[in-house]
């Protein structure tokens, strides 16, 4: 009876435990879903070409979204050339070079913990930074103080999955380089990093698909703009600004803008996150 | 027999052609990484000076009083301080167990065929952008928490008991329980995520010898998994809570925005983060923006505590 009960007991607790991590899931799931769902159903309602042709409005009057989206692009553009380049580099230090000597490893492990910190920081106060930096000495708001917060979110991640990518490289590869008599930085680049180089692009692509998103640093450095704007050294429209500003607005019409906003970035991270994803998977299977 | 050179035991090479660039290649590696550690730096020293006068005015006042009154210039943070750990404590309170089940759920039993869509699908939830949750929170979650929950728990509170104390506040919606169930949300992929991969480190070997002296999925995960990986998971947890910390988008658009304490669950308040965004770009003096700007070290100095706690814990395990 009593190796009955505990059996049953035990059982009960197994039940229990299956069921609740099942409705976890489930719970996840349909967040996921509810999210998409009312996205689709409130953005997909307000989209029409007048989305990519007009700049935004003034309340209560006809108008798109062309200045914001052209304005992102902008911003996240030069954000990214930035941070890859300066990623990059940082990664294959912290890769192939800290290694090479005592004082270089301790600097490496350093640079590593408050790349890590800088990754995680909150982008607001990575917006505080740049505004003190880049807004405050020129007395205005402007795109590259924008692209430049943007940057600095981007260049930790495009960082850290270089140094990971690099680090997944035989050490065959080196000593291949170094066998063909080859300079060390001739090895990194034409050996490692183009070996790498598919992992690098997947860095590059989650680190823009967070850019693209990032609302709180651009608040106080790019602003906003009313009108297109090609001059980087102005305030330029964003996406995620716009979305803030009309989303919290009385306004029908520019609630109605701030969803269709919600959709495009929602549609681009989750497209760029699914691509990242198709190009690793075929990676692999090469 | 022709003896053969005695050599010197090393080999010697010719410099290759190009390797003259060998060290500036060297120096403008470093100097990449050199430009991140000049940024971090460049943050806690600018959130410093900016935020030193409010700081060596108010003295400890800005960490104990809840009057922050941009009209008189008085500018007291404890509000928004309380606000940012109430609401992140919270988050983590909901979205951990979930977090944990849904781990679970896709390393125990989940079937095979719906192992990587439903991976994948939490992890798509990791990379919507968080003003999109924002206006979801505000438009779609807001009402219909207020609706099915507020109304019903406060006329429900009996007078006088601390349900009634806990479920304050005027249920429009907004204010600390909502945008901590957000927030949950949204730190739940991240979680989740990580606490998958740390369950898939344990060997195989060491689950399928528990299943096979005859212990069941929960004892498996209570017994071998969890214990397996306890300090990772801690890590990985820390690291969710760091997220919440400085999550500022979708938090400003529910959390109500008012700088007094939060008497109840349902009261609106603030965080340090949704605090700056809502404030600075429209700052009416220079003790405003520097008030604004030693929240933000404080703010830092939460997050970088809570993340040197997280590596702390992952630490080794990451990069060795």
């Amino acid at each position: 009876m009593a190796v009955l009960d505990r059996r049953n007991r035990r059982q009960i607790a197994n039940t229990a435990f299956v069921t609740f991590s099942t409705t976890a899931a489930v719970i996840a799931i349909s967040a996921l879903t509810a999210i998409l769902y009312s996205l689709l159903v409130k953005g997909v309602s307000g989209l029409n070409l007048d989305i990519f042709l007009l700049s935004t409005p003034a309340p209560m009057s006809q108008g798109g979204l062309a200045n914001a989206i052209v304005g992102s692009l902008m911003l996240c553009g030069v954000a990214m050339v930035g941070a890859v380049i300066v990623g990059v580099l940082a990664g294959t230090f912290l890769a192939e070079y800290s290694g090479l000597s005592p004082a270089l490893n301790a600097y490496g492990s350093v640079v590593r913990f408050l790349n890590d910190v800088l990754l995680s920081a909150p982008s607001i106060l990575i917006g505080l930074f740049v505004y003190y930096i880049a807004v405050k000495p020129v007395h205005g708001f402007n795109g590259w103080a924008g692209a430049l917060a943007l940057g600095l979110i981007a260049a930790p991640v495009v960082t850290r999955t270089t140094e990971d990518v690099l680090k997944l490289q035989a050490k065959q590869l080196r000593e291949s380089g170094v066998a063909l008599g080859a300079p060390m930085w001739v090895t990194i680049q034409k050996v490692l990093w183009r070996a790498s180089s598919g992992g690098i692009l997947t860095g590059a692509l989650l680190a823009f698909a967070r850019i693209s998103g990032e609302t709180a640093p651009l608040l106080f450095t790019s602003l906003g703009n009313q009108f297109m704007n090609f001059d980087m050294s102005k305030p330029i429209s964003n996406l995620p600004a716009v979305i803030f500003q009309f989303g919290l607005s009385a306004y029908d019409d520019w609630q109605r803008l701030a969803w269709v906003g919600a959709l495009l970035i929602a549609f681009a991270v989750l497209s760029i996150n699914i691509l990242v994803r198709v190009l690793s998977q075929e990676q692999k299977r090469s | 027999m022709t003896a053969l050179p005695a050599t010197t035991g090393e080999t010697t090479r010719t410099r290759p052609a190009g390797a003259s660039f060998d060290p500036i290649f060297l120096g403008l590696c470093a100097a990449a990484a050199t430009l991140l550690l000049t940024a971090l730096a460049g943050i806690v020293v600018s959130l410093l000076i900016g935020g030193w006068p409010a700081l060596s005015h108010f003295k400890l006042a800005f960490f104990t009083s809840s009057e922050w009154d941009p009209v008189k210039d008085i500018y007291g943070g404890a509000g928004p301080i309380v606000g940012t750990l109430i609401t992140a404590l919270l988050s983590l309170v909901f979205a951990l167990p979930i977090a944990f089940g849904i781990a679970v759920f896709l390393v125990e039993f989940c079937p095979p065929l719906l192992r990587r869509p439903i991976g994948i699908a939490v992890e798509l939830l990791a990379g919507v952008p968080s003003i999109v949750y924002g206006m979801w929170g505000l438009f779609i979650f807001a009402p219909l928490f207020r609706d099915f929950v507020e109304f019903p728990l406060i006329t429900w509170a009996p007078p006088g008991s601390i349900w009634e104390k806990l479920f304050q506040g005027i249920p429009n919606g907004s204010g600390i329980l909502v945008a901590s169930i957000i927030l949950s949300v949204m730190i739940l992929p991240y979680i989740a995520a990580t606490l998958r991969e740390l369950f898939l480190t344990v060997p195989a070997k060491v689950r399928e010898s528990a299943y096979g002296v005859g212990c069941t999925t929960v004892e498996v995960v209570w017994s071998v998994t969890l214990p397996y990986v306890r300090r990772s998971a801690i890590g990985a947890v820390m690291l969710g809570l760091g997220r919440a910390l400085g999550e500022t988008m979708a938090v400003t658009f529910i959390i109500g925005n008012s700088h007094a304490f939060p008497k109840g669950l349902f009261d609106g308040g603030s965080t340090i983060a949704s605090t700056i965004a809502n404030e600075f770009a429209e700052a009416t003096s220079d003790m405003h923006t520097s008030a604004l700007i030693a929240l933000g070290f404080v703010l830092f100095v939460i997050t970088f505590a809570v993340l040197a706690i997280a590596r702390a814990f992952l630490g080794a395990s990451k990069h060795g």
